[in-house]
């Protein structure tokens, strides 16, 4: 929370990581799993601080979901544990300022549960550290800044030069992660610490039941050759209102998104 | 003669040496893991191992079983009677007549083994073992010339000191090469490590006519899971290593060998030994994993496997089919020890190749390979009409769809054997969604947590309905539920019968419940299915069955006991390591010099396999597909 009253004295190894990790589900028969989004950021940790690399959970901790994520060769995780119908952003917060890593790294939004993606903004809004969304890919720490490539559609990417702390959410265009190894999950200690949850009041009220597809309007493309073809299939849609801003100064750059939201009516 | 005094004191240091020599090599195997065999039983029972069982493999190469039965039992007899007649000097021209007689048998076999040795075919290890013939022939002509006075032959003191020399010489050679050397590493110690491996193997059950085939389940809550360096294997294990000959036969018939993947299961298991007894295999003098050079390998008890003395894609190369282990005369297991060599890659290192991460994900969870919605598993059967065992709790027949329920070409098939079912009347039901995959490929890939987890949960579900018998048209299916799931049953149970389709029609055509017509078209042949040939020893039905169409087999060279994989087995297609050749094009080209149109398959990955090869080529159809053809059907 207050991330200047922390230790400065970075090094590129010395950083602590931690990767949030949830319960995933699998598409086509329900089944809990480990997350694609947060496996490549486990993946991405990984990469970065090897088995430094903290895997947190909030929730009731589904024994061999947990030990899917460590199969990926870690020796230890924490687990906050708590019903799975409480909230978990008050105990992961709680948690996160107490012990003040460098980075946290979660996916992009959970395939279970809630799964409003709202998680990071929150974190980040409650200890008042930077979110990077959707991010490819980290390079290597340089006196406490970072250089992280951000996805974007069509296979794009941003460079953006960040100062630790922050929170960032990747995308699924980061490296695939490693498989799990049963072996070592199985060995592997799951600290738990016991929480007083908050029940989430809205959450209880919900019904789940299976997604229906959306109807989708139809594209027609008249389109002779399979060139044109390709093209009216991988162009951007045409939104025309957009407006790039480089070369102004970085108030007018925000006179201007905030105009863009009351505009909008996100800000009233 | 001057040799006198001197021969005891040869032979009982010769003798000495190899003693020394034995208890070294036996601590070697012993630090291996503990597995419990009865010591009396086996030792008592390994005559009849070596004289029965060897031989029946042996015998397939006439030449090399007649060759040995002289060389072998030559040098025994020799053996022992040196002991006597010159060792303890006792004083019998009856037991230097039978010594002579002895030596002279060794000879004779030596010469043989001597003109096999002169173009060795390519499978034969070279190195010492090419020295090994002149080693014979050296010991069995220098006793017999030495036996010569005790016989009375000619007077004891014959010969000047150049013979005596001479004589000594071939002494010291010969009892160096048979004895020092059978402790010591030398190509005799296939007969020391060979008998006992015989007498102490972890298959007993493969003894007297029987077949042990099915994989032992891994105990997840040890330590380490699957075997990582040497020393993981069973002391047995080792032991069985250490008894290989060279002899190539099973580098012959290894379906990935000839493909060019770099595995070779002689050198494989030569391999063993060089990490069972510390070293490197600059030693080994037969043919390399194909694209690998020989001399880099090193290994030693303590030190993992995968990390400098076999590479993993050897391990990932092998399709499973067993042709190496049915071949093998010193009855070694190849698969089991390439599968615990797996077992630690995917359960330790989670490093299981190319697609073998995602196809294993997708058995967790969703029960099969591909990742299909477990719920669907029944769409391919929506116009057939199948009684469900949740609905009807009892059948005679239990009908194991198997994965091919996803697969559009399997379902032909299935489709195929269903019609056959129907038409002979017999009760049947299906588990429909409740089924899952069998655990095949989840095994044969090392990942043996989800393979008990697959066969747990199956094997709940069967214990819930009563049948008498489960029918398959999947001999990876049939092959896991008849030999594999029982260590996995409460005590006493799971004792139903498990048929591949094949047997279960040919059953239905002897009963006369299927009235048929003979086979119209052109010449067919057959393709063993390894799953259900060498590991189930089902030959004979899908052969009778065919042979009631009318057809007339034209086997191909490599068929029955003695069939070359499809390629399809053992998560091979899955894990993928790249070769020279594809396998099932090597089978198709087996296929297409029977000059068969048409070649009957009982087994739906073999289809896939040889179905995959390009056109123009001979049509491939699984034999319900081929009886469904044939059907008469009765007009009501
Ligand atoms: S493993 Fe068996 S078949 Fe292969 S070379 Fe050794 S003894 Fe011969
Ligand atoms: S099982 Fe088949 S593929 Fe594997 S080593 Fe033996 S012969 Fe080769």
């Amino acid at each position: 929370m207050q991330p200047e009253a922390r230790n400065e004295n970075l090094n590129p190894t010395g950083i602590k990581v931690v990767s949030l990790i949830s319960i995933g589900q699998h598409p086509q028969s329900g089944r809990a799993r480990r997350a694609e989004q947060d496996a490549r950021a486990v993946e991405l940790g990984l990469n970065l601080v090897g088995t430094g690399l903290e895997l947190l959970h909030a929730g009731e901790g589904d024994e061999t979901v947990m030990r899917s994520y460590l199969g990926m060769g870690l020796p230890k995780m924490t687990l906050l544990k708590q019903r799975d119908h409480c909230d978990a952003l008050p105990v992961l917060a709680e948690y996160l300022a107490r012990k003040v890593p460098d980075l946290v790294l979660t996916g992009v939004r959970a395939e279970s549960g809630e799964a409003s993606g709202m998680l990071p903004f929150l974190l980040g809004e409650k200890l008042g550290w930077p979110v990077i969304n959707r991010i490819a890919a980290i390079g290597e720490v340089v006196d406490g800044e970072v250089e992280v490539l951000q996805a974007l559609p069509r296979g794009q990417r941003r460079a953006i030069k960040v100062r630790l702390p922050f929170i960032a959410s990747v995308d699924m265009a980061a490296e695939a992660p490693r498989q799990s190894a049963y072996g070592p999950g199985r060995r592997a200690a799951i600290d738990a610490n016991a929480t007083d949850g908050v029940v989430d009041a809205v959450r209880t009220g919900w019904q789940e039941s299976p997604a229906r597809k959306k109807p989708k309007r139809l594209k027609v493309v008249k389109a002779k050759t399979a060139a044109d073809r390709f093209k009216a299939a991988t162009a951007k849609p045409q939104g025309g209102g957009g407006k790039v801003m480089k070369n102004e100064s970085a108030t007018e750059q925000a006179q201007a998104v905030l105009d863009m939201l009351v505009e909008e009516g996100v800000i009233r | 003669m001057i040799l006198d005094g001197l021969l005891p004191v040869l032979i009982s240091v010769a003798l000495a040496l190899l003693v020394i020599g034995a208890v070294r090599r036996v601590s070697l195997w012993r630090a291996g893991q503990p597995e419990s065999v009865n010591i009396v039983a086996g030792l008592l029972a390994m005559p009849r191992r070596y004289l029965v069982d060897l031989h029946h493999v042996v015998e397939r190469d006439k030449y090399m079983s007649n060759t040995h039965v002289a060389t072998g039992g030559g040098f025994v007899l020799s053996m022992a009677l040196i002991v006597l007649v010159h060792l303890f000097g006792v004083d019998s021209q009856w037991l230097a007549w039978a010594l002579l007689a002895a030596t002279a048998l060794m000879f004779v076999g030596a010469v043989f083994v001597y003109k096999r040795r002169q173009s060795p075919p390519s499978r034969l290890s070279k190195g010492p073992w090419m020295r090994l013939p002149k080693s014979l022939l050296v010991f069995a002509a220098t006793f017999f010339v030495v036996t010569l006075p005790a016989a009375g032959v000619i007077p004891a003191e014959a010969g000047g000191w150049l013979l005596a020399v001479i004589l000594l010489a071939g002494i010291v050679y010969g009892l160096g090469e048979m004895l020092f050397g059978m402790g010591w590493g030398g190509p005799m110690k296939h007969a020391f490590a060979g008998a006992l491996h015989l007498a102490f193997h972890r298959r007993a059950e493969r003894f007297g006519g029987g077949r042990s085939t099915g994989l032992k389940p891994v105990d997840l809550g040890a330590d380490i899971l699957g075997v990582d360096k040497p020393r993981g294997f069973k002391w047995n294990q080792l032991l069985g290593f250490d008894a290989c000959v060279q002899c190539g036969r099973c580098e012959a018939v290894c379906p990935a060998f000839a493909a060019g993947q770099p595995l070779n299961p002689k050198k494989l298991i030569q391999d063993m030994v060089v990490g069972l007894a510390g070293g490197t295999d600059s030693r080994y003098a037969g043919s390399p994993y194909p694209g690998k050079d020989v001399g880099n390998a090193r290994g030693g008890p303590d030190q993992v496997i995968t990390e400098g003395l076999v590479n993993p894609e050897t391990l990932w190369s092998c399709t499973t089919c067993r042709a190496c282990v049915e071949e093998c005369p010193m009855m070694i297991e190849h698969v089991d020890a390439i599968v615990d060599m797996r077992r630690f890659l995917t359960l330790e290192k989670g490093n299981t190749p190319n697609k073998g991460a995602e196809t294993l994900d997708n058995l967790i969870a969703t029960d099969n390979p591909n990742g299909f919605a477990p719920g669907s598993r029944m769409n391919w059967a929506a116009d057939q009409n199948l009684r469900l065992m949740s609905d009807v709790k009892e059948a005679d027949v239990l009908f194991w769809v198997s994965d091919g329920a996803f697969d559009m070409r399997s379902q032909r098939i299935l489709r195929a054997f269903v019609k056959l079912l129907k038409t002979a009347n017999v009760d049947f039901a299906v588990l429909g969604d409740e089924e899952r995959d069998s655990g095949d490929v989840a095994r044969r890939l090392g990942d043996d947590a989800t393979f008990q987890s697959l066969a747990k949960r199956n094997i709940e579900t069967l214990r819930k309905y009563k049948f008498n018998r489960i029918v398959t048209t999947d001999p990876h299916a049939f092959h896991v539920l008849k030999n594999e799931y029982k260590d996995f049953y409460p005590q006493g149970e799971g004792n139903y019968e498990v048929y591949h389709h094949t047997t279960f029609i040919n059953e239905l055509v002897k009963a006369s419940a299927l009235r048929l017509d003979l086979y119209k078209g052109g010449a067919v042949t057959y393709h063993d299915p390894c799953y259900l040939g060498r590991y189930n020893g089902e030959y004979d039905s899908p052969r009778e069955l065919l042979a009631e169409l009318g057809i007339e087999l034209a086997e191909m060279e490599r068929s029955g006991f003695r069939s070359r994989c499809c390629g399809g087995g053992g998560g091979a297609p899955i894990t993928d390591i790249p070769g020279e050749r594809r396998i099932a094009d090597m089978r198709m080209e087996d296929v297409k010099a029977t000059g068969a149109e048409l070649v009957a398959v009982g087994c739906q990955q073999c289809t896939a396999m040889l179905e995959g090869v390009v056109e123009p080529r001979p049509e491939v159809k699984d034999i319900a597909e081929i009886v469904v053809e044939c059907l008469v059907e009765e007009v009501h």
